[in-house]
């Protein structure tokens, strides 16, 4: 389901300390890869013609899956095309990531399915999965093609950047899904509690005098989705959750044994809406940043495992169109290049997330949800994996990313926790 | 007023830092009440039979202006005028802005005139905020979306004052559409910035909760000095909106009458009215109305505005004018 470019690597990583708590690794040893292949773990290994790659002071582990991405192609490539997005993802230490079918046109029939799988073959320097959309044009009334989708590559379905308004359509997309076996994602929000809305419903949205695009338009189609999910028997993945009342429900669900998984992005996880109060376009998303209870609720959510994964929902704007007054300027922000920095610099540096919740939640996790091959670090394992400095600070430029927008929260800010190098399917993709 | 807000860490402030009155929130206690002041010592200069003083003489005024706007867009022009600047006027209408001209651009645009303030109001909040970020000018906000209008805060505080002599411990009721109103965030802050009270009144769709206490009950404004009015915009008002039932529910709940005023209330209006609606014309025009009061500070308080931004303080002034 994953497409990328051919290409398979002969390295040898030496003396880094090996991390994958999954298998049972830690410890300051080599890695050997022959052909893309995780060929041999130990102390002074041979090189042989390897490429060699001194690991000493950092850290190998399994490479990164992000399961929400927009690569903006077709139709906006001035803000991101299939190769800077994958580039992008190599340098932020991804070895997958799965793409929005949001685009210009809607990616809702298989022919442009096998169209963009043929340019990410050519173009993408990390695997990337495609997303079909669940109803033509998104549009929220006609199912798509499900199965032929299925057939034609789609590693799922979503209406992302759009809810499935109508409980109707959203239940028959659940029961006929069952064909695919492919995940079903959701963007939950309720149009009519967010229209006008471009921050969180709460006090300081109120002060500003900005529209407000309350908790419950989300918590509000999570608990009905669930209901759906419960009612079919058939799993559903909630995305990008930002409000403490949706990891309640997801939780509940969980306990019901309804088969319902949640991502989180880093934004969500590290700031609250008294950011918003700068109205600076590079903090305005959807869904909006929300308060410090929220924020805590989805950190105890990314611990305790009820949410499995970090999703970057890398969403690239031109300039032209952000660098407009706050509520006037799209929705969005990018991700990809600092995800783990942000994570490890907020998060695992004051010692709020381990460093194992964080790569798991980053790795195995996603891999998991989406059914997808987990990177992992053993003899016989396909090479993903990522190499991180974690003591480097660097400072995040403009012009040092490698995506095509620029619509970045962390502008000017120093992080800690650098990606040294990204082996995505047995290929080096960034080094 | 702040420096230059650094957005990003792209914009490295000019040397000597531009001021900007982009928001309440900018001000200190001292930076209003020194604009008050000053406010006043222009409001003399304003008895003589020459008004005009040659303050600002040679500067440029830009007024960018997104919204339609008699009060404020006639006394930014006028107070500019009276301290001798060059205004220049660019309305959205018949301007670049209909071919689809950013914002960005637009500032770019007429930066490159050199102005020395740009004064913007534009229909979406973070616009003042987006011009202080293209533009060398010192930049006044005149009303951006739902969020700050601070210069109506100045000029009601203004008026208040020389009505009551005093602002502290002064009580206000600001009844009508505040979830909707630029007026009322940027009035709360200041007053509470001065120790004055406030309480919202209105309907439980039109108040939101959090900013000032709050009551349903129009009864609520017969504790205070001064009875803030605010415009009900018709747009709210659309079938199907259900902000209110109908606009005449809203009058026979919220509206002011006499009847609902006690002896030595004043009552203020920000400007257009709708008779008959949110304030009944007799209220209007009785001895308790401070609405044409509003409209001459709003003259004097922007010019204290330009003039702060623009030179040294009060003590140049004392000088220059010649008031003390």
């Amino acid at each position: 389901m994953l497409v990328g470019r051919e290409g398979h690597d002969d390295v040898v990583v030496r003396g880094a300390r090996v991390l994958d708590p999954l298998e049972g690794v830690d410890a300051t040893i080599d890695v050997r890869i022959d052909g893309g292949v995780i060929a041999q773990l130990g102390q002074d290994l041979d090189t042989n013609e390897h490429r060699v790659v001194d690991g000493a002071g950092l850290t190998l582990v399994p490479a990164f899956v992000d399961p929400h991405v927009h690569l903006r192609t077709p139709g906006r490539e001035d803000e991101e095309t299939i190769e800077s997005g994958t580039a992008a993802a190599a340098a932020g230490g991804y070895c997958a990531i799965l793409a929005m079918p949001n685009t210009d046109p809607v990616l809702d029939d298989a022919d442009a399915l096998r169209g963009l799988r043929a340019r990410a073959a050519r173009e993408a320097h990390v695997p990337v999965g495609f997303f079909a959309a669940i109803t033509k044009g998104q549009a929220g009334e006609e199912l798509t093609e499900l199965g032929t989708l299925a057939g034609a590559g789609a590693v799922g379905f979503t209406d992302d950047g759009r809810p499935v308004t109508a409980a109707g359509v959203m239940r028959r997309a659940l029961q006929y899904n069952a064909i695919t076996g492919r995940p079903l994602a959701v963007h939950c929000e309720e149009p009519t509690l967010t229209r006008g809305g471009h921050a969180h419903g709460g006090a300081v949205a109120a002060e500003l005098g900005i529209g407000g695009w309350p908790s419950l338009g989300e918590s509000l189609i999570v608990a009905r989705d669930l209901e759906l999910a419960a009612e079919t028997r058939q799993p559903v993945h909630l995305m990008h959750l930002s409000a403490r009342e949706s990891v309640d429900h997801l939780r509940r669900a969980h306990a019901n044994a309804v088969r319902a998984t949640g991502e989180v992005t880093p934004h969500h996880l590290c700031l609250t809406d008294e950011a918003v109060r700068s109205l600076d376009p590079n903090l305005k998303m959807n869904p909006p940043l929300r308060t410090d209870d929220d924020r805590t609720a989805l950190i105890e959510a990314l611990r305790d495992g009820t949410i499995g994964a970090v999703a970057t929902d890398h969403a690239p704007h031109s300039a032209e169109e952000k660098d407009a007054p706050f509520e006037a300027a799209p929705f969005g922000v990018i991700g990809l290049e600092t995800a783990f920095p942000a994570l490890y610099t907020y998060l695992v540096e004051p010692g709020v997330l381990t460093l194992e919740t964080v790569l798991e939640r980053m790795s195995a996790g996603p891999a998991a949800i989406f059914g997808l091959e987990r990177p992992r670090i053993a003899v016989g394992a396909r090479a993903n994996l990522t190499l991180l400095d974690l003591a480097g600070s660097w400072r995040v430029e403009r012009e040092e990313l490698r995506s095509r927008s620029r619509n970045s929260w962390l502008l000017g800010k120093r992080l800690l926790g650098r990606v040294a190098l990204t082996i995505a399917g047995g290929r080096v993709a960034f080094s | 007023m702040t420096d230059l807000r650094i957005v990003g860490g792209e914009l490295v402030p000019p040397a000597g830092g531009r001021r900007h009155l982009l928001s309440v929130a900018d001000l200190t206690r001292e930076d209003l009440e020194r604009l008050l002041s000053t406010a006043r010592s222009f409001a003399r200069s304003q008895e003589r039979e020459t008004k005009k003083l040659p303050t600002l003489r040679g500067r440029l005024v830009v007024n960018l202006f997104y919204e339609s706007s008699t009060r404020t867009a006639s006394s930014f022009e006028l107070a500019a005028k009276r301290l001798s600047a060059d205004t220049l006027t660019v309305k959205s209408s018949g301007s670049s802005v209909d071919k689809g001209e950013s914002l960005k651009d637009t500032t770019l645009t007429l930066s490159a005139y050199d102005p020395d303030v740009i004064v913007i109001r534009h229909p979406e909040a973070g616009a003042a905020e987006l011009v202080s970020r293209h533009t060398g000018a010192h930049v006044v906000n005149a009303g951006d979306g739902k969020h700050q209008h601070p210069t109506q805060a100045l000029l009601d505080l203004y008026t208040m004052c020389e009505a009551f002599g005093r602002l502290d411990g002064l009580r206000v009721a600001i009844v009508g559409d505040v979830l909707h109103s630029r007026v009322a965030r940027s009035l709360v802050q200041a007053l509470d910035l001065v120790g004055a009270e406030s309480i919202l009144v209105g309907p439980p769709t039109l108040v939101p909760t959090g900013l000032a206490p709050v009551s349903h009950d129009i009864a609520a404004i017969r504790d205070a000095d001064v009875v803030y009015v605010l415009r009900m915009q018709r747009e709210r008002m659309l079938a199907g909106a259900n902000f209110v039932p109908s606009l005449r529910e809203y009058s026979d709940l919220w509206g002011i009458t006499p009847a609902r005023l006690r002896d030595g209330q004043r009552v203020m209006h920000p400007g257009p009215m709708n008779r008959g609606v949110e304030i009944e014309s007799s209220v209007a025009d009785s001895r308790a109305s401070l609405v044409v009061d509003q409209v001459r500070a709003g003259l004097v308080v922007r010019m204290a505005v330009l003039y702060d931004l623009l030179t040294a303080g009060p003590v140049a002034l004392e000088a220059e004018v010649g008031v003390a």
